[in-house]
């Protein structure tokens, strides 16, 4: 079984000491983030990233992806104990979770998303290690006009998944690509935008980007009016879910763990919409209907069943492809780039102890967070005294140090103050971040696919809808476009993300 | 959902015109090739041509039809506070070294709340200090001198 095999190699990568390590490091510090409300696992991952250079590629990646679904099972945490939640595919979660908590409930919900999260991660592992390699397959014989539509399908899809005004979404899409062109043209070497300042030669890097729009203008966000955190945060006490409550959450988790799978490979908010659309099926086909939003357990178990499905499948993209779902996967873009890996259908075959290391890893990582989850409870309910007021000038300063060690180069740091002033307006404009940063990573491969494909082609246009892959990629992103324009299917979508008030 | 003339829609459009007109404008500096061999310019060009389209139909659609979002209150005071501190940091990091600038960088961050109190202001910016030494100097190695040479050593 081949399968198996590499699924061996991969075990035996992850297993290293190191690896471990590093992979509870950090799962501890995605759940830390997770469950603390105002700081959020883009802008972490972006601030850890410069110290994860000097680390192996593997070790460098395995931490940043425990990052990344580490804050997926915490944000639960926050949503059921305080009503807030930490990450935004935590927000059903709240509805049902919260209301069992102030039932004196905390302990059985806390366990059902434990538990739904641990079972929807070793399925959605399995099922990334066997659909990843046959795409990456398919995606070996695409060539540039095929990586170009690929991309900007992937671009659009990833508006058509997030809320809120299409239109913005797609002028933030494209502001993102037209700040990734500031610096060295790549064919001819001329320093576009650059001002005639040598630091900028480089380019912006994309790290004070996210800093700059996830940490620093959530936290003027977040000050716009402060108000001391209501800690009515009860005592959790029996953990284990009774009989009653175990045959309950079996079938949201099952089917939670389908619908975060398959939604999970989408570009943009897919962990979101598993998570909403799992919540909608559980309150649909329940018996207890009037017990939703009433602290129904399968209001918990299958929405965050589903949201860590989702993220776990959410890297079948990235490794396949090298398309981000997330703006966390935009990032490890980024740290695959600094480790001189291209990301793509290339890494399984070039670098398979990585492909598989970080695979495995995903599901030590599942097994440490509910170690580190349902025993050490206490302890995050305790984190959550911190005040915002030492918090917020921690998450400037140690984003201050981590952009300035990048390189050195104090234009790295002068552009989260930029990015932070302009995301704070457009996100007060009711833009969302997280599409920006998209176009921002992949518009150079959008721009050097282009010129490239264009060369080939001796300047034929045509190219991009007569090679047939290319021709269906576009044809799909015009469909995703008239989704997300039309009125009628737009109105279903925001009955989706409105679902029970 | 109610719709009518919209503030934020045509300061969020306003922001796209100007950022892409700016780039267009500013990429016909650039040679611009042919479709054959495209120049620097020629793909700045077109998205900021396209940035700037999107910004007008937002501008347009939020003077008709716009989105309803409340703008809320603007804190002034954090605003400026955290750009000052991450200025602050930019500047002087390679001047005054590490431990100076991450502290005052640490207490300007701290004016940004407006219910900090001196003496917390103080113990945070000191705690953050001592942290940020241990964590990224003395443990992860990072070149960055304590001390930096506009204090005279």
């Amino acid at each position: 079984m081949e399968l198996l095999d590499n699924l061996a190699l991969g075990f035996s990568t992850a297993l290293l000491v190191q690896n471990v390590l590093y992979c509870f490091v950090g799962v501890l510090l995605g759940t830390a983030v997770g469950v603390l409300p105002g700081i959020g696992p883009t802008a972490t991952v972006a601030m850890l990233l410069p110290i994860t250079f000097s680390f192996e590629p593997v070790t460098a990646l395995i931490m940043l992806a425990g990052i990344y679904y580490g804050a997926q099972y915490g944000g639960s945490t926050t949503a059921i104990l305080i009503n807030l939640p930490g990450e935004s595919s935590a927000a059903v979660t709240a509805l049902d979770g919260h209301e069992m908590a102030r039932q004196g409930r905390a302990g059985p919900a806390l366990a059902a998303a434990a538990i739904g999260s641990f079972i929807a991660g070793t399925v959605a592992t399995v099922a990334l290690a066997v659909a990843a390699p046959p795409l990456a397959r398919v995606a070996l014989q695409f060539g540039p006009a095929e990586y170009f539509s690929l991309v900007l399908l992937g671009l659009i899809v990833s508006i058509a998944l997030a809320r809120g005004s299409t239109l913005k979404a797609l002028a933030m899409i494209a502001l993102g690509v037209l700040l990734g062109t500031v610096g060295q043209d790549i064919y001819t070497g001329t320093p576009r935008f650059v001002f005639d300042q040598r630091e900028l030669y480089g380019g912006i890097d994309f790290v004070s980007v996210a800093v700059g729009m996830f940490g620093v203008a959530e936290i003027l966000r977040n000050l716009e009016n402060e108000q001391t955190r209501t800690a009515v945060i009860t005592k959790v006490k029996n953990l284990w879910p009774t009989r009653e409550d175990r045959r309950r959450i079996i079938g949201p988790i099952l089917r939670g763990t389908g619908l975060g799978a398959a939604l999970g490979v989408l570009p943009g908010g897919g962990h979101v919409l598993a998570s909403f659309t799992s919540y909608a099926v559980e309150k649909r086909i329940s018996k207890r209907r009037q017990e939703f939003g009433r602290g129904a357990i399968e209001g918990v178990a299958g929405p965050e069943s589903a949201n860590n499905a989702a993220a776990q499948t959410s890297f079948i993209p990235l490794l396949t492809l090298g398309l981000p779902a997330h703006p966390v996967m935009a990032l490890m873009v980024g740290a695959f780039i600094v480790h001189g890996i291209t990301p793509g259908p290339n890494v399984i075959t070039e670098e398979p102890e990585l492909f598989w290391g970080l695979i495995a890893s995903m599901w030590i990582g599942n097994v440490l967070l509910v170690l580190l989850n349902l025993p050490l409870i206490g302890l995050w309910v305790r984190m959550l005294r911190i005040p915002y007021q030492v918090l917020f000038p921690m998450i400037i300063l140690f984003a201050a140090i981590g952009t300035y060690s990048l390189g050195f180069n104090a234009y790295d740091v002068y552009a989260i103050v930029f990015f932070g002033v302009l995301g704070y307006i457009l996100i007060k404009c009711g833009c969302e971040p997280a599409p920006l940063l998209l176009g921002f990573v992949l518009g150079p491969l959008v721009e050097e696919n282009l010129r490239r494909a264009l060369i080939i082609s001796r300047g034929d246009a045509s190219v991009f809808v007569t090679r047939p892959i290319s021709a269906v990629l576009l044809a799909l992103a015009v469909a995703a476009l008239a989704v997300a324009v039309l009125p009628a299917i737009r109105r279903r979508r925001e009955v989706v993300f409105t679902e029970e008030e | 959902m109610e719709r009518r003339r919209s503030f934020p829609d045509v300061l969020a459009g306003g922001v796209f015109v100007l950022i892409g007109g700016a780039f267009a404008v500013g990429s016909l500096g650039y040679e611009l090739g042919s479709p054959l061999r495209m120049g620097p310019g020629a793909f700045p060009l077109l998205v900021g041509a396209i940035v700037a389209a999107l910004g007008l139909a937002i501008v347009i659609k939020g003077l008709i039809a716009g989105e309803v979002i409340s703008f809320g209150p603007i804190p002034w005071r954090a605003v400026a506070a955290i750009v000052l501190a991450v200025l602050f940091f930019g500047f002087t990091v390679r001047g005054l070294g590490f431990v100076p600038t991450s502290a005052v960088t640490a207490l300007l961050t701290t004016l940004a709340s407006s219910r900090v109190r001196p003496l917390m202001a103080v113990a945070v910016a000191a705690g953050l200090t001592v942290a940020g030494t241990l964590i990224f100097v003395v443990g992860l190695q990072l070149r960055i001198p304590l001390w930096g040479p506009w204090l005279g050593f």
